[in-house]
């Protein structure tokens, strides 16, 4: 007779032989076995939290920077609710994550018990899948098939939900199953034929451009080193979705930066005007895009994406390829060697490369810096120069300071970069960090922040502090938020309704407070030094940046306009005005 | 109204809506049909019926059928989504014009009123199969099967004849002759 094992035991023993090696959670009356068990899994470290959606997060950035699951452990009723918009960020930016929540007795489920709340019915939009477990023998096969249903074809966040006297039951515990009965839903099954067509595109392309997502990220180191030997093979331009950053390298002469709103003009120029477009693990997003009607109107359009409800279903393509990126771009690549023999369409692309070169000189992310006050593109390049040469990882909030990181932060490695893209999380980033730091003890871990987002999760740098993870909260101080203040200047004839913060907290007291090291900063001349010595310090940073409060991101896509129409810096002569209807469907 | 100038409006080609008859095969286990439903509704997905009911006890295996409206683009949308979901086994798809599929409903009508208005319904309702269920000396319940625009008509015919209550279910679907939705 095999040994029964508690609902908690149980839940320990997938984990570990998921190999998890942390959680992210926060205590409550209905997952306490599960804390009580806790102890004798020495393999497991858990990482207390300040509020939940700080574990979720901190899950998402430990997860996006390692490739594995994050796990989350909270508790019913306002635990599992806190954790929602976690979830949510995940289920949009294909984020795999486990979160395990505790649930009243299932005597109690339907009687409004205290803390209960119906977690499955509330997370079923916006995780996966989830399971409520009833039965404590279906507890170990569930834990192990959300394993594999967040880790699988397009990942994601999945939920366990384990009432409080599951977690005391006994039961027989089970293995993971060897085999990968997959039940339909990863897709790998691309022909060769498909592969011969995108071929045939490739060589007779003249005005090319490979438009590359957080699929490839997703996808595994494998996949960015395949893409960059693509991009090597073809010599055809590229452009990255914020997702997609790192990679390919951004200070590569054939990367043209990032595209979309906040995009440069070269790639959007190239976009609009290519004849032909490799989307590769991207989702045709609406910042992305623009205007539908006008995007990339005279292009055949190619879909390398895994998940196959993302083929066809914002732009209609001439090619849809379902699969891992890793694989297909692999087997493209070892076509073009084959039939190479030497030939190459290079030339026939030169005119194309002279073009961009055109646009580029535009500089479109040029900004006119100034002596009396930080300007925040300033700081973020001058963050960059100083941590080019360490192993930086780079997490963000929400706003301009994303995009001007997004812009001027260049990225050569993959999962070094964790932003909130899809959901679009202001507090995103401070957590994401802890999560980061927790999976990489060694490497430097910046938040380049904005002061509005950051006070959303500020209580997570307690969490920093206990576990003494030096994170660098980089805060572009602009006492607005900025994003919204930019929008309401362009469109809303500078009505600045409720987008000054006022009474904002001294980061200097606050970082002593929490006991970690605060610098200020407000002089471009000490900008370099003060950041060398956050860069130095052996712990927690909060950098107070002030900056100029009436930056605005640029260039931007406005309103109404496809990715010809730009609007450009304070430099561009032509003023393009956004009004009537289309204020109102940004 | 001014074509729209938004860089994020629908594309102003607009493509012909028509029906269709999704068959969902799922694990018939809690919140299946929640997942399905939620989907439609958290998506913007039209459903013109459902209709719900475990078909293999031994497998565990419940079959929905939608019938639901949409372009192409959202029809292909829809059994893709659907086709992510875990419980979902497969997914089949015809438009309701479809000559190689059935498509059925079932109404049970109530009818108050004397032996002759009670014939006279039952006359009207030769055509679909009528079934008594129930009479009394002034009241039946007449079942019929048919196609819904059939049902329309014949609660609008009844009513005059004494039709009180109408109970209907959502459409089902086979396909005919030999051959299975695989």
């Amino acid at each position: 007779m095999p040994k029964l094992l508690t609902g908690a035991e149980i839940v320990f023993k997938c984990l570990e032989d998921q190999k998890v090696n942390h959680i992210f959670g926060y205590p409550g009356g209905a997952v306490l076995p599960i804390y009580d068990e806790l102890k004798n899994h020495p393999s497991i470290k858990h990482i207390l939290v300040r509020h939940e959606q700080g574990a979720g997060h901190a899950a998402e950035g430990y997860a996006r920077s390692t490739g594995k699951p994050g796990v989350v452990l909270v508790t019913s009723g306002p635990g599992a609710t806190n954790v929602v918009t976690a979830l949510t960020d995940a289920y949009m930016d294909s984020v795999p994550m486990v979160c395990i929540s505790g649930q009243v007795p299932t005597h109690l489920i339907g009687t409004d018990a205290f803390q209960e709340c119906d977690t499955t019915g509330i997370t079923r939009p916006c995780t996966k899948h989830n399971w409520l477990v009833k039965d404590i023998n279906e507890l170990s096969d569930v834990m192990h098939e959300a394993f594999k249903v967040a880790t699988t074809g397009r990942p994601g966040p999945v939920l366990i939900d384990i009432p409080k006297d599951i977690q005391f039951a006994k039961a027989k515990y089970k293995k993971p199953k060897k085999d990968k009965k997959l039940n339909g839903k990863s897709h790998n099954k691309f022909s060769a034929n498909e592969i011969d067509q995108l071929i045939n595109l490739i060589n007779k392309a003249k005005k090319p451009i490979i438009y590359s997502g957080g699929g490839v990220i997703n996808s595994g180191p494998k996949a960015s080193e395949a893409l960059r030997k693509f991009v090597e093979l073809t010599g055809f331009p590229i452009t990255s979705t914020l997702q997609g950053l790192g990679a390919y390298p951004g200070d590569d002469n054939q990367f043209l930066g990032m595209l979309g709103m906040h995009g440069t003009y070269e790639a959007n120029n190239a976009m609009h005007d290519c004849d032909l477009l490799i989307n590769i693990g991207a989702r045709f997003d609406d910042r992305i895009t623009g205007k539908i009607d006008d995007f990339s109107p005279n292009s055949k359009k190619v879909h390398i994406d895994i998940d196959p409800s993302s083929i066809n279903k914002i732009i209609k393509v001439d090619l849809a390829i379902v699969g891992d990126v890793t694989k297909v771009i692999d087997k493209v690549n070892r076509t073009i060697v084959k039939n190479g023999n030497g030939k190459s369409n290079k030339p026939n692309i030169a005119k194309w490369w002279e073009q961009i070169q055109k646009w580029r000189n535009k500089n479109s992310l040029n900004f006119i810096n100034s002596e009396d006050s930080i300007k925040p593109q300033h700081a973020v390049q001058r963050l960059y120069e100083l941590t080019k040469n360490k192993d930086t990882y780079v997490t963000t909030e929400v706003g301009q300071h994303q995009m001007w990181a997004a812009q001027h932060y260049k990225f050569n490695k993959p999962n070094r970069w964790m932003t909130s893209g899809g959901l679009g999380t202001m507090g995103y980033g401070l957590p994401a960090a802890v999560g980061v730091q927790v999976a990489h003890p060694e490497k430097l871990v910046i938040d380049i922040a904005g002061e509005a987002s950051v006070l959303m999760t500020m209580q997570e740098m307690s969490t920093a502090v206990q576990y003494n993870l030096p994170i660098k909260i980089f805060i572009l101080n602009n006492q607005y938020m900025g994003m919204v203040r930019q929008w309401q200047e362009l469109l809303h004839e500078k009505n600045y309704s409720e987008s000054y913060s006022e009474a904002l907290p001294d980061f200097m007291k606050m970082a002593d407070a929490y006991g970690c090291l605060g610098i200020k900063a407000d002089d471009p001349s000490e900008l370099d030094e003060k950041i060398q010595e956050m860069v130095d310090y052996n712990g927690p940073v909060i950098f107070d940046c002030h900056v100029d409060p009436n930056e605005n991101c640029f260039p931007m896509i406005p309103s109404g306009k496809p990715h010809n129409q730009m609007i450009l810096g304070p430099n561009d002569q032509e003023e393009n005005k956004i009004k009537g209807k289309g204020k109102a469907l940004v | 109204m001014p074509k729209s100038k938004s860089a994020y409006s629908t594309p102003s080609i607009k493509q012909k809506s028509d029906t269709y008859i999704f068959v969902v095969w799922v694990d018939n286990e809690a919140g299946v049909l929640a997942r399905v439903v939620g989907l439609f509704s958290g998506r913007g997905y039209n459903i013109e019926s459902l209709a719900v009911a475990e078909v293999d006890a031994v497998k565990n295996i419940s079959r929905i059928t939608i019938v639901t409206t949409g372009t192409p683009q959202v029809i292909d949308q829809i059994r893709l989504q659907l086709t992510k979901l875990v419980p979902v086994h497969k997914v089949g798809e015809f438009k309701r014009d479809d000559k190689d599929v059935i498509f059925k409903e079932m109404a049970l009508f109530k009818i108050v009123g004397k032996k002759n208005k009670i014939e006279k319904c039952l006359n009207a309702c030769k055509k679909f199969n009528p079934v008594v269920l129930d009479e009394t000396k002034s009241s039946a319940v007449i079942q019929i099967t048919a196609l819904r625009r059939e049902i329309d008509k014949m609660s609008k015919k009844l009513k005059p004849l004494g039709l009180i209550s109408t109970s209907r279910t959502g459409a089902v679907a086979m396909t005919r002759g030999a051959k299975i939705f695989n």
